[in-house]
């Protein structure tokens, strides 16, 4: 079998502790909640920390407090399994539970966590193999190597954002909490992103995901769609994340934020689509014409299953069948 | 053979089940000794290379590091067939495809040998990678293999069975298609391990998962210059094989060495990743075929042609070519039918048998020509195929026997039970049904290797206690073939089968049985089982007549006793028939073993195709299609399998459902595909097959008409049910949106393409355009048994040759 290296590990008896491990310890560390993503990696050896800090039994991760009224409080340790069975987000905040659902198989989603899942790697072909097999084609950009296989003349790396819950974070213009030894912060969901395989998160190394603010949600309408092969256990190759708030009369779109994750290496909000929905009504030509333009902002490229230019094509069917579902909820 | 029966046909549990459910199953990889080493390949990261120098001096003298292995200690070949012995256990000189093994290290545990196997430099100059059928059959003046048959074409293959150019110049119908099987793998559950130890007193024993431990048994001795009567091969049970255990590996020769090297038992377990590199699965086969009909529907004719991507040795690769033209007449009668195959070495890992061997790519074509043809022709495609039948007790064109056939009755059963006639054409735009059929050996006519011996034995011991113990070389992979021998034993002795004790797959302890593949364990092995527990009981009537005074040909064996069938209070129970037959003989134990039938092929070549009896099926699968994205949703499969008779029911469904599993896998997802020249998916995440949790909607029709020469009537199930599924899909697809995929996987975007193409006005299809030229060699020509022919090959008309 793939064996894990050498490594020590740390088990802080709380945050603080947790926080000031991994400033001292600096790139030599990395946290582990579910482990979900680093073991394997750290066995194909993608990721070589020689220090890993463990969060998963740091209660104060753990717990959802506040109401739909005056927004939910979501600690990173929750599970996925957990998430998607949460009747309060089931029932106002229906696409982070849908999100969750959609995540790989039921046997992860009882170990992976909210704040691993907004943090895990970006996916390739061309990276997601072990060390022997990168070794065979001189490695790439995101590890060990000096070429981004994907786009061989390209000096960044293009490695895919896989999460699902992001989408649904950026569509609801969550916030997350970042913890380091220099105190706390709390940015908008989106802010944690960047568009570079390698640098995809912007949050620096030292700080440690704690908490997701959900806002207030009232009468807005949530959807999710995710795109894979098999619907069991597989990473999305494209999902979409709509937020939609209605009039107070009727349908006409007031506000509107639609997030499309899976195809590039970070997700990112379609802003011509949801602003050509605002004061129009939820309809066929509103609905489609939002689907073109997201399909035009997509550029998807042949680094993970299925057929690259299926796959911006699907961009459009599926914002398209995410707002049709919003219009079901209206 | 009893008249009623009480074990056969019942849904017994399996023999071994307690075990696998507790989790108790001795694996390969659960073997572990006392002092054992674990042993890491070192592979090629090369698809094709000259290897200059290996620097394995650090790893040498690393701690832990025990022994290091080079294929310069090895330098004799091997291979599953007697005319590809073209494998090293590690690469000498060459590399042929990522992955090869170079160097085995054993160290005191693994992680020591993996760090050992990174401290080892190999220096490569690279060769031209050819990694498909196009690179594959331009010429060149380095081939892959030096004994390929023309540049790196390994073998082709021709034959003529009767006049076909002018059988098919009278159809009033013709087809030309061209049709594309990608390739595809096992994907067992269970990874390759091997243990091996040699003793003190010069034996060397080995644990495998194995499929074949004969033929394992016969390479270890060969490459490793030993007596074969020194070595032991154990098949450990295996966790699924699927045709990738059947051939000797590099990994089990390179552990024999090193524990003969170091004194201690050697283990190693491959990743899954290696596990794609030994690989043997499917042959990715492009096809051409023409078939002529009369406007009746009556076929005249068909011309097959096929060139198999091989990978980079033999494998099992010549018998695979021959099985991609061998079973096209089994099914349908053809008057006149040429093949033509052709094999190629490519770089990558080699293909071989994997369920259907062979025969599930010329299947997927020829069904959905058939389905093409019907609608031409606007007849239905399941009367288009009723038909053509093939009749039972006939010869084909390729002189192959066929004895019972149920494709009839599999046909009428999927055709009702799925409603096809209110269904077919008839359903609205994105959702449809299709049909298609199949036919698998049930076991290979021949060995492997040629020999005059029997290709199954089974030991009988019976003990005074009544314990009953059957012995044979057979591998349970997981299809239940040790319970089959017990369900045998224990009908025809009367006994509880789950008392029964199985020792099997044990080269020193059972008689040799070839092994769990071509589908031919249940036939063999219990034809053998048969006849040596028939032996049994004449000895236990002997000494049971003698005791109660009863005529023997009153007495009965059933529920642990032995009784007089007019007064069934004269009974001794089981063990004391035992007793009084040892007292009277002296101890028990009995032989049997089987050998099939001669064939009637004479010809050179007709070796591969020919089996004891053949085994039928048809299935109907209704699916929906989405315009819009291309994506399949199936909503039912309906199956029916003439299994000549169930010795277990439930087993029989398992490998049916296995192989719908399997079949719609190939034809939805699974794919080896190679970038970079390096496999470009070699794990269970990112190479798609179905889960358990995507498995269709199935129903399982058994169709039984006990078969003559099966063991209680029983044909193969293990292989045959996936060949219908690939083509059945597509023809699903085509009723569905009315375009034509010929080729698998059908992924969303081949649909998409294929209905864009059809909106513009172009043809609405998605599937190779074009068969590269080949030399394929003269045709051999035989006259089909209608034309008064022998079953050897006739003198060549004029007309079959070269030019003409």
């Amino acid at each position: 079998m793939l064996r894990l290296p050498d490594f020590t590990f740390r088990r802080p008896k709380d945050l603080r502790e947790a926080a000031a491990i991994l400033a001292g310890e600096g790139s030599r560390a990395m946290l582990v909640a579910g482990g979900t993503d680093l073991w394997p990696k750290m066995k194909r050896r993608q990721m070589e920390p020689r220090v890993v800090i463990g969060l998963r039994h740091l209660s104060d991760l753990r717990g959802v407090s506040g109401s739909p009224t005056t927004g939910v409080s979501l600690g990173a340790n929750i599970t996925l399994r957990e998430l998607e069975r949460e009747p309060m987000l089931l029932d106002r905040y229906p696409a982070v539970a849908e999100g969750a659902h959609s995540i790989s198989s039921p046997p992860l989603k009882t170990m992976g966590t909210l704040g691993g899942n907004l943090c895990v790697d970006t996916r390739c072909f061309y990276y997601d193999q072990t060390y022997e097999w990168r070794q065979s084609i001189h490695f790439c950009l995101k590890k060990d190597g000096d070429t981004c296989w994907v786009a061989p003349g390209s000096s960044r790396c293009w490695a895919v954002s896989s999460t699902d819950l992001a989408p649904v974070m950026l569509a609801l213009n969550s916030r997350l909490h970042l913890l380091s030894n220099s105190g706390e912060r709390t940015i908008e969901a989106g802010q944690l992103y960047n568009p570079d395989g390698i640098a995809y998160l912007k949050k620096r190394p030292d700080e440690i995901v704690t908490k997701v603010d959900l806002p207030p949600i009232n009468g807005d309408i949530t959807a999710f769609r995710k795109l894979r092969r098999r619907g069991s256990i597989d990473f999305p190759i494209l999902n979409v994340a709509a937020w939609i708030r209605p009039s107070k009369k009727g349908r006409v779109v007031e506000a509107a934020r639609i997030a499309i994750g899976g195809i590039t290496s970070a997700p990112f909000l379609s802003v011509v689509a949801a602003n050509s929905l605002i004061g129009r009504e939820l309809n066929a030509d509103s609905i489609h014409e939002a689907a073109q333009a997201a399909r035009l902002e997509s550029r998807p490229l042949d680094n993970t299953d299925l057929d690259f230019s299926w796959r911006r094509q699907m961009v459009e069917v599926w914002v398209r069948r995410t707002l049709e579902d919003v219009t079901r909820r209206l | 053979m009893p008249d009623k029966l009480n074990v056969v046909g019942q849904p017994l549990r399996k023999v071994d089940a307690a075990a696998k459910v507790a989790g108790r199953t001795i694996f390969a990889d659960d073997v572990v000794l006392p002092n054992m080493l674990y042993a890491k390949l070192l592979r090629s990261t090369r698809p094709h290379a000259r290897i200059i120098n290996i620097e394995a001096s650090a790893a040498e003298t690393m701690e832990g590091v025990k022994s290091i292995l080079l294929g310069s200690e090895l330098p004799i070949t091997f291979g599953i067939l007697p005319v590809s012995q073209d494998e090293h256990t590690l690469a000498i000189d060459r590399v042929r495809y990522v992955g090869e093994p170079i160097v085995a290290v054993a160290a005191v545990d693994e992680e020591t040998a993996e760090d050992a196997i990174r401290r080892i430099t190999v220096e490569y100059e690279d060769l031209p990678p050819i990694m498909s059928i196009p690179d594959g059959v331009r010429a060149t003046d380095d081939p892959i293999q030096a004994y390929a048959e023309q540049g790196n074409i390994h073998k082709t293959i021709s034959f003529e069975f009767g006049e076909t150019k002018s059988a098919l110049e009278q159809s009033d119908l013709i087809l030309d298609d061209t049709f594309f099987y990608q390739g595809n793998t096992h994907l067992p559950l269970e990874q390759h391990a091997a243990v091996a130890v040699y003793q003190p007193d010069g034996k060397l024993v080995l644990w495998s998962a194995t499929q074949t431990p004969h033929y394992v048994h016969r390479a270890l001795a060969r490459v490793l210059e030993m007596p074969a009567s020194r070595i032991q091969v154990i098949a450990c049970p295996n966790g699924g094989g699927f045709g990738g255990k059947s051939d000797p590996f590099s990994h089990e020769i390179a552990v024999a060495k090193l524990a003969m090297k170091t004194g201690r038992p050697v283990k190693i377990a491959l990743t899954r990743e290696e596990v794609f590199y030994c690989h043997r699965g499917r042959h990715p086969v492009l096809m051409h075929s023409r078939l002529g009909l009369k406007k009746d529907g009556s076929i005249t004719g068909m011309h097959f042609k096929t060139i198999l991507d091989g990978g980079a040795y033999g494998s099992y690769g010549v018998a695979s070519t021959y099985y991609t033209g061998a079973l096209q007449t089994t099914t349908y009668h053809i008057p006149a039918y040429k093949f033509e195959g052709a094999r190629l070495f490519t770089n990558k890992p080699p293909c071989g048998p994997k369920r259907g061997h062979g025969t599930p790519q010329p299947r997927f074509g020829m069904e959905i020509q058939l389905d093409k043809a019907a609608e031409l022709l606007g007849v239905d495609p399941a009367e288009l195929r009723l038909q053509n039948l093939v009749q039972p007790n006939s010869l084909t064109a390729n002189w192959l026997t066929i004895r019972t056939i149920g494709l009839r009755r599999c046909i009428e059963k999927v055709i009702e039970a799925s409603g096809w006639k209110s269904k077919f054409r008839k359903l609205p735009f994105g959702r449809g049904v299709g049909l298609a059929c199949g036919c698998y050996l049930t076991g290979a006519g021949l060995p492997i290797y040629w020999n005059n011996m029997p290709q199954s034995g089974v030991q009988l011991k019976l003990d005074r206690s009544g314990l009953v113990t059957v012995f044979c070389g057979s591998t349970d992979i997981g299809q239940g073939s040790d319970s089959i021998l017990a369900y045998i034993v224990g009908e025809i002795l009367g006994i509880d089968p789950l008392h029964i004790r199985v020792v099997t797959g044990d080269t020193d302890l059972t008689p040799v049985d070839l092994g769990s593949y071509s589908s031919r364990v249940t036939l063999m092995t219990g034809n053998a089982a048969i006849q040596a527990a028939e032996r049994a009981r004449e000895l236990l009537n002997d000494a049971v007549a003698a005791e109660l005074k009863v005529p023997k040909d009153r007495l009965v064996a059933a529920d642990n006793r032995i009784f007089d069938s007019e007064d069934s209070a004269k009974c001794v129970d089981f063990a004391k028939a035992v007793q009084l037959a040892e007292a009277k003989f002296g101890t028990i134990g009995t032989v049997g073993s089987y050998k099939p039938p001669a064939s009637a092929a004479k010809y050179k070549g007709g070796g591969v195709g020919p089996s004891p009896t053949y085994s039928f099926s048809a299935s109907v699968i209704e699916l929906e299609v989405d315009p819009q994205t291309g994506i399949i949703r199936i909503e039912k499969v309906w199956i029916a399998h003439d299994i000549g008779r169930s010795i277990n029911p439930m087993l029989v469904i398992g490998q049916v459902e296995g192989s719908v599993y399997m079949g719609l896998g190939e034809a939805l997802m699974e794919e080896q595909e190679f970038r970079l020249g390096v496999h470009k998916t070699p794990s269970m995440l990112d190479y798609k097959s179905p889960t358990s949790m995507d498995m269709y909607s199935i129903e399982t029709i058994l169709i039984e008409e006990p078969d003559p020469v099966g063991p209680f009537g029983a044909k193969e199930v293990g292989q045959g049910p996936l060949l219908p599924m690939p083509p059945a899909l597509c023809n699903a697809v085509y009723d569905a949106v009315r375009v034509r995929i010929d080729e698998i996987p059908v992924t969303p975007e081949k649909i998409l393409r294929a209905l864009k193409a059809k909106s513009q006005g172009k043809e609405g299809r998605f599937g190779p355009q074009s068969f590269p030229t080949i030399e394929y060699r003269d045709p051999m020509f035989i006259l089909p048994p209608w034309s008064g022919g022998d079953g050897r090959s006739s003198a060549q008309p004029e007309y079959t040759r070269k030019g003409l």
